[in-house]
């Protein structure tokens, strides 16, 4: 090493540093509801397949959060909740970030095809197609509406579990897909009502920025109710029953007192407390959806032991 | 660079040794994929630069 000219960038690359690149904290909602969609299905699945395939699943939402951080690199830099990651903490460079990410979605689609079946696959590489150039590339930067559309990337994992099952698509993978998609955008701007001064800063126009907060408040409200009948209606389908239902409507009606609750409040009263109310919407915005997944898994326990409820309604 | 340099530094020596790890892990998965789809009764046979007769579904 004597000849050897060294470059001082910093720290040196940790492993830790690429696991960081996939976005661990996200990748675990999506294994965890590509596992119930999975679980869920009317077919069985052989475990070893199915662990393969949930992996497969979770490096390509892995792989698609390392694209993200490659292409943002530059707003990361500039909102202090995304300062450490690692493309703008220098510990990985933006084109490394680039060939991993791009090399992980190649090899997870393509493991996901033999696993599994080529139309789960077919579904994955869509997702981070979404995810990484819809959402990330096109819409982030250029509409307020960035969260609603692309909440549908973080919405695909459980139809990907479902297909991977099945081989297909059904009502009841489509309401999972439906449940997620119109939960986020609630979820995400009570987190940015109070988390204003990141996005504001980093010119991403979240709708608390370009519309401000009071249209902000409204629009939660709004897709809260929007929420709530899809969230009920897949108590009546072949994957519900009275167990999610009754579940469901307890978390529907906190939601909705929640986002009622923001709705008429006053920015001055949110300052005063230090958005305690919207910080609380937040984490029953996290459980919510958690929860209806768990009484899906549920209602799936129960079938499997036999428990069929006869006079339940199921419309499709 | 030989082989014997790639290890100089202790966090360099923990990347690779990780590295390794997750690659005898991906070649175990695809090992036991392999097993659990030939324990389904799939057919594993595909057709290789050449026609394969028997490869064919009849009509």
């Amino acid at each position: 090493m004597a000849n050897a000219t060294v470059i001082d960038t910093g720290r040196e690359t940790d492993f830790s540093d690429y696991i960081a690149l996939l976005k661990p904290r996200v990748m675990s909602l999506v294994v965890f509801t590509a596992l119930v969609g999975l679980l869920v299905a009317p077919v069985s699945v052989n475990p070893v397949i199915g662990f393969a395939s949930i992996l497969f699943i979770a490096i390509g939402g892995g792989a698609s959060g390392a694209l993200n951080m490659w292409w943002d690199a530059d707003i990361d830099r500039i909102m202090t909740r995304t300062q450490n990651r690692p493309i703008p903490a220098g510990r990985v460079t933006g084109y490394n970030a680039k060939l991993f990410g791009t090399w992980m979605s190649v090899i997870a689609v393509g493991m996901l095809g033999l696993t599994s079946n080529v139309f789960a696959a077919a579904l994955l590489a869509f997702t981070i197609f979404f995810y990484a150039v819809v959402y990330t590339m096109w819409l982030k930067r250029s509409t307020p509406q960035n969260i609603v559309i692309g909440g549908a990337a973080g919405a695909f994992p459980p139809m990907i579990g479902w297909a991977v099952a099945t081989g297909g698509v059904s009502v009841e993978s489509i309401l999972m897909f439906l449940l997620i998609f119109m939960w986020t955008p609630p979820h995400f701007w009570a987190l940015a009502l109070f988390m204003n001064d990141d996005y504001d800063a980093a010119g991403v126009p979240m709708l608390t920025v370009t519309h401000g907060k009071r249209s902000t408040r409204k629009h939660i409200l709004v897709y809260t109710i929007l929420l709530i009948p899809v969230a009920l209606v897949l108590g009546f389908t072949s994957i519900g029953g009275p167990i999610y239902f009754a579940i469901s409507l307890v978390l529907n009606a906190m939601f909705l007192a929640g986002a009622w609750k923001l709705y008429r409040r006053d920015e001055d009263v949110a300052i005063a407390d230090g958005y305690k109310s919207e910080r609380k919407v937040f984490r029953i915005s996290l459980y919510y959806l958690f929860l209806h997944f768990v009484a899906l898994l549920i209602e799936a326990g129960t079938k499997a032991m036999g428990v069929t409820w006869a006079d339940w309604p199921q419309w499709v | 660079m030989s082989g014997a340099d790639n290890n100089t530094t202790p966090t360099r020596k923990r990347n690779n040794m990780m590295l390794g790890l997750v690659l005898a892990a991906f070649v175990t998965l695809v090992f036991s994929i392999t097993i659990a789809k030939m324990m389904a009764g799939q057919n594993m046979e595909a057709t290789d630069h050449v026609r394969r007769p028997a490869l064919e579904i009849s009509e």
